[in-house]
Order: structure tokens, then sequence, then C-alpha cells
């Protein structure tokens, strides 16, 4: 038998090791994850406005390079104005949710093909971070991604796959009388005959519950940048009939 | 002492055939469905747990003359959690990708059956290096089943290995279609189950 003591230094000198090992480990690699982590990020935002081949892999040098070339981005604030001088890196939206950023993919016209918005929010378990592009119309979303999340692999988890995320492109976030209605994750298939099936995505079955509160923070995001969205779509109209 | 004599490769051959852990214990099975739907997860999977394996059996072997056996547990669990979330921790920097899709399944070797039971069953008693052996030789027996598992199920379910093209496009034309099934979970039981079955009959073992 051996005295507590014993076994308090013993307990002791074990958790210090660990401790000390896994702290140093964490700091040392702390730079390359947080590199890899925003490279992700460029990834994700390159995958929602649709310029990568889903069947290839990118590397590193890759995706730093389409992001420089393609995407430029600009800072709104709530009330739909740019904030003139900002760029997307420039703020970061946890601590100032007042500064909206959004991603534009250019033509070499310099007219925009499409606007990228992050979305964030709780899902079931964990908060899930992804992006939402929208076509230059402002109406049909061109794609989405959810990149970082904890859900329940195989269930919740689901969202990060590929044919999920295909199921958002070409639906319409506005009705017919151009009213925000975002777009919903259904239970289940979505029926052809489906009312409002544009607004629709098929929804993963044992994920009821990662879906709504996709559909709750997509319609919260969706809303804070759509005075801004509401402008343009009016601006354009304006041009038409002038 | 001979590093190579017969006594320690018994340490190593024993659990790649007769007392192999998925197909004859059948621990660790949980992790072997999970990661197996592409050979590549299912190498980088097999590597950690080969790493934290023999680590884990290395260190609690160096220190089992002096681990007090009321928290002999908890400090089994200590280390082994260490390493894993060591090997989480490198995955992250240099192969973030893979590292996402293997998502929690990498700290889920701290609950792997196999590496608390190696500790507990062999590393307790057993001198350094045969712990060793024995922690390489059990991660060897899993890695193999995985690499078998998913060799058919990347095969059969996406026509690919390594994620290149191997089922030639011309048997597409003809009407061969990928296997849904085998991208699911209940593809990896059926193709699990087959092997087990070969290898019993191979090897004659009957479980009693």
């Amino acid at each position: 038998m051996y005295s507590n003591a014993y076994i308090l230094r013993f307990a002791a000198i074990i958790t210090i090791v660990c401790g000390v090992l896994l702290a140093s480990a964490a700091t040392l690699l702390k730079p390359m994850q947080q590199e890899n982590i925003q490279t992700d990020i460029k990834k994700n935002i390159l995958k929602a406005v649709s310029l990568l081949d889903t069947e290839r892999e990118y590397s590193k040098l890759e995706i730093l390079d389409l992001f420089d070339q393609r995407m430029t981005s600009i800072v709104v604030n709530p009330g739909g104005e740019v904030l003139p001088g900002l760029k997307a890196e420039d703020v970061n939206p946890a601590e100032e949710p007042d500064l909206l950023p959004i991603y534009l993919l250019k033509d070499d016209a310099d007219e925009v093909l499409a606007y990228c918005i992050p979305i964030d929010g709780k899902g079931l378990w964990s908060t899930i971070h992804g992006y939402l592009a929208l076509e230059s119309d402002l109406i049909t979303v061109r794609g989405v991604t959810f990149y970082d999340h904890g859900e329940t692999p195989g269930l919740g988890g689901e969202i990060s796959q590929q044919w999920f995320q295909d199921n958002f492109t070409g639906k319409k976030i506005l009705d017919e009388s151009e009213n925000l209605v975002s777009v919903t994750i259904a239970k289940g298939q979505v029926r052809d005959d489906a009312k409002g099936k544009e607004h629709l995505v098929d929804g993963i079955s044992g994920a009821t519950l990662t879906g709504d509160g996709i559909n709750k923070f997509l319609r919260e995001d969706l809303g804070r940048y759509n005075p801004y969205f509401d402008k343009l779509r009016n601006q354009d109209q304006n041009e038409v009939v002038s | 002492m001979n590093i190579l004599s017969a006594k320690n490769m018994k340490f190593v051959k024993d659990p790649l055939m007769d007392n192999n852990p998925i197909s004859v214990q059948v621990l660790g099975i949980c992790s072997a469905l999970a990661v197996t739907v592409q050979m590549k997860t299912a190498v980088v999977m097999s590597l950690a747990v080969i790493f934290v394996l023999s680590s884990s059996s290395l260190i609690i072997s160096l220190i089992r003359n002096k681990l007090p056996s009321q928290i002999r547990i908890i400090v089994e669990l200590a280390i082994i959690a260490s390493l894993v979330i060591l090997v989480d921790q490198i995955l992250k920097a240099y192969l973030y990708d893979i590292s996402k899709q293997l998502s929690v399944f990498v700290g889920l070797i701290i609950t792997n059956c196999i590496v608390l039971g190696r500790a507990e069953a062999f590393a307790l008693q057993q001198k350094p290096f045969a712990s060793w052996l024995d922690g390489i030789g059990n991660a060897l027996g899993y890695s193999m089943f995985l690499l078998a598992v998913a060799f058919g199920r990347e095969l059969l379910g996406s026509g690919t290995l390594f994620g290149y093209h191997i089922i030639p496009e011309s048997f597409y034309a003809a009407g061969y279609q990928n296997m849904g099934l085998m991208v699911l979970a209940p593809g990896a039981f059926i193709l699990l189950g087959l092997i087990i079955w070969l290898q019993r009959a191979v090897t004659g073992t009957v479980s009693e």
C-alpha cells in the first residue's frame, strides 16, 4: 500500500508533466494552426462563390493566390451604408457586430458576380460557422458552406457534406413581393409539389435541431445585411426604369 | 537479449492474427467503422493509433513499479489523453484537411478500448520493451483491419483509392454503379463481418 502523501505527490507530478507537455505543444503549433484556419476560411469563401472545383484538391498556395486575385471585400453597417476604407480583414464580427463584412467576386469589367457573407450561430451543440454567397441579382443563392462546427458526426455533422450544401444553390431568399423569407431547411426531403419550394432545402434526418439552428441564424444574418442588399436591388431597378 | 527473439516477435505477431483486437476481441469497432470511408483517413488514423498505443504502453510500463494501484486508471487515462491531444494538435498544424475529416475520432482514441485494455492487461505487468512491442502489435492488428475495410469501402463505394479513380470510365458506361451502401456505416459492418468470416475460415478459430 502507498501512503496518501505518496499518491498525491505522484498525481501532482503526472499532472505537471502532462500539462507542461501539452501547453508547450499547443503554443509551438499555434501559429501553423492559425494559418491553416485562415486558409480554410478563404477556401470556404471561394467554395461558397463556386470558384472551386469540388472534385479537385487545392494546395494552400493555390487557395491564397486565387483569393487574392479574385476576391475583394467591403464593410457595410446595419443601415446599409458602405463604410469607406474598411476591408473585411479589418473587422472582427465577434466584437463589433455593427460592422458587416461582404466579400465580392468581380469579373474583369469590375461588375460584381457574387456577394458572400459570413453566417454563424448556434446549432445543437456548437457554434456553426459558414458562408453564404448570393448571385448578382441578390435573390438567388449561389452557394453555401458550413465549415467549423461541433455537431454530431453522421447526423448534424452532415451539414459540412457537399450534397447538403449543394441543396442551397439556386434557392431564393425573397418571395414574389420582395420580402425576405430566407431559406429554410425542411423536415426530410422536399416534395416536388411543396408550397414555397424555392425557399426550402432537403433536411437531414436525425439533425432537426441542427437544422432549426441554421434556419434561425440564416434568417437573422440575412436580415442584418438586407438593408444594404435592398438598396442595391432598388438601384438596379431604377437603372432599368430610367 | 536478442531484440528479434521468438518471444519478442510473438508480442507483435499474436495480435495480428490469433488475438487480433478487432476480429477476435472485437474492441475499437466504433472508430473502425467511422473513419474507413476513405483510405487516406484510415491511414492517418492507423498511424495515430500506432503512435498512441505504443507510446502509452511504453510509458505506463516504465512507471509501473512506482504507480500507486489506487489511482492507476486515472493516471493511465491522463497519459493516454495527453498523447492523443498531442497527436490531434500535430494533425491540426500539419494535416489540417485530414484532421477536419477525422473530426472527433482522433480525440476518441482516448476511449478506444484497445489502448486502455493493453495498458491494464499487459503494460502494468511487463517490461517496457515487451510492452512497446505489444502496443505496436495490437495497433498494427487494428490498422490491418482498418485498412482492409477502408480499401473495400472506398473501392466499392466511390470507385477510388486514396482519391484516385481506379474503376475505369468504360465500366460506368457499361452500367456499373458505385455502391452507395459502402459509404454508409452498414457497409462497414458487412465488410467487417465478411473479413472476420474469411479470417476464421483460414485460421479455423472457433469462439466458444
